[in-house]
């Protein structure tokens, strides 16, 4: 197993969680580093209360929102890019900026143009565009031209052409892109949400757990944003590998 | 669509200055099998990429083509990798059914391989599937670019013969190495160019 391949082995969570406990119990206190049994018994409470799932369906759905508006903005701006060179150009320091501009400079910035309620929405897109924007012009380029001539010889329709040449090539970094971005929208969603605040989302209680010292239902709160991004993630791979099987037949 | 020969008249390419087909004159015969032999790097293949309409000549002219739908063989397979073989005939030509494909590539002894994956065949059986593509594939002219390379002595006659069979009287311009493949092709006419000479002579 490569260490890139990302997969985690249990004895090396397990391993992990002991350092945790370990740590937990040489502090010996709850309110600087609580114990993992504790935050799953914390989290465990909070997700059989209503209003903690309705912030989790809120939140989630604005982030996958932002993610998906960027998915399609970056694989059309691609696109773009891929057919006229002068679009790339001008795209290129756009996208640089994007890419530079820290989380919280452009969550407070956005605060200023758009609600609190929308602004996880607004933060993900932005933070996800440059890398899906990245992975489908690599993807786009990736296209054989020894094929993208056969097509032209054979006079394969646009359409057969898109699906069957330019897709397959597209396809595995479109899938990395999106597994990068998944995550990254989860991390700029969360953190635009804590600084935004917006009304009866997990970014609302992550703050007022910090003002009232809350260490526990903070950390439940950051358990419940991994598991949720990890399945988002694993949620997009496994829909783009479902997609893949489209250019398997004629 | 009538007959009409295809005209290639003083047709000159160059690549970074380097002249690689020169005054090339050629009449390819309407409905006959026209043979091209000339040593590597001659200008074969760019003769061939400029009647695909793939690389823009310097100068000449090429008629008889206007309109005219094409097939052809590669000197490379160019094949869809993640189709199968029966998927990668019915791309090209689209009025195949799935069972036409089966049975076109059960001619050249590949039914059994129809639904494989393409990773899992030798580079011969890729060859045929790549001669069967064009062959099936909706055209009126073909054009075949060393196209039995690699193939052994059985298999090659196979592929000859399923050429000359699904031909059915259509222009074909095929370049080879090899005078027996010309001949067994039964050539109307074959084009040998020298080491030397840029353009064509007639023989």
């Amino acid at each position: 197993m490569s260490p890139e391949s990302g997969r985690v082995r249990w004895w090396a969570a397990a391993f992990w969680l002991a350092v945790w406990q370990a740590g937990s119990m040489a502090l010996g206190s709850a309110l600087l580093l609580p114990s993992p049994l504790h935050v799953l018994a914390r989290l465990a409470a909070l997700g059989a209360a209503a209003s903690f799932r309705r912030a989790v369906v809120l939140s989630a759905s604005r982030i996958a929102g932002g993610f998906l508006l960027a998915l399609t903005a970056g694989v059309g701006l691609a696109a773009l890019s891929c057919r006229w060179r002068r679009a790339e150009e001008l795209l290129s320091p756009a996208m640089l900026a994007i890419r530079s501009v820290p989380v919280a400079s452009f969550t407070i910035l956005a605060l200023l143009w758009v609600s609190a309620r929308n602004l996880s929405v607004l933060i993900t897109f932005l933070m996800a565009l440059p890398v899906l924007y990245a992975g489908a012009i690599r993807g786009l380029r990736a296209a054989d031209p020894a094929l993208l001539e056969m097509g032209r010889v054979f006079r394969l329709s646009p359409l057969r052409r898109l699906r069957f040449l330019r897709l397959p090539a597209l396809w595995p970094h479109l899938s990395a892109a999106c597994a990068v971005s998944m995550g990254l929208s989860w991390k700029a969603g969360t953190a635009a949400e804590i600084i935004g605040i917006p009304a009866g989302s997990l970014g609302e209680r992550m703050q007022q757990a910090k003002v009232y010292l809350d260490t526990a239902d903070l950390f439940a709160c950051t358990l419940a944003v991994v598991v949720l991004s990890l399945c988002f993630e694993r949620g997009a791979v496994r829909l783009l590998r479902l997609g893949e099987r489209l250019f398997r037949g004629v | 669509m009538s007959l009409e020969d295809i005209v290639i008249c003083r047709l000159c390419k160059s690549y970074g200055g380097k002249m690689v087909l020169e005054d090339f004159d050629a009449r390819l015969t309407a409905g006959a099998v026209t043979c091209l032999m000339a040593p590597s790097g001659w200008g074969k293949t760019t003769l061939l990429r400029i009647l695909m309409g793939l690389t823009e000549a310097d100068s000449g002219t090429v008629t008889g083509l206007a309109g005219r739908r094409l097939s052809a063989v590669f000197q490379e397979d160019r094949l869809c990798p993640c189709l199968s073989p029966a998927d990668n005939l019915r791309l090209t030509a689209p009025g195949l059914t799935a069972v036409g494909a089966r049975e076109a590539l059960g001619t050249m002894g590949l039914a059994q391989w129809a639904d494989a994956p393409l990773s899992h065949l030798s580079g011969g059986m890729r060859r045929r599937v790549a001669i069967l593509r064009a062959l099936t594939a909706p055209y009126d002219v073909l054009l075949l670019d060393e196209p039995y390379r690699g193939l052994d002595g059985e298999t090659k006659a196979l592929a000859i013969a399923e050429t000359l069979r699904r031909r059915e009287g259509r222009t074909v311009l095929a370049v080879t190495h090899d005078p027996e493949e010309a001949k067994a092709l039964g050539a109307a006419e074959t084009i040998v160019c020298g080491q030397r000479g840029r353009s064509a002579r007639d023989f």
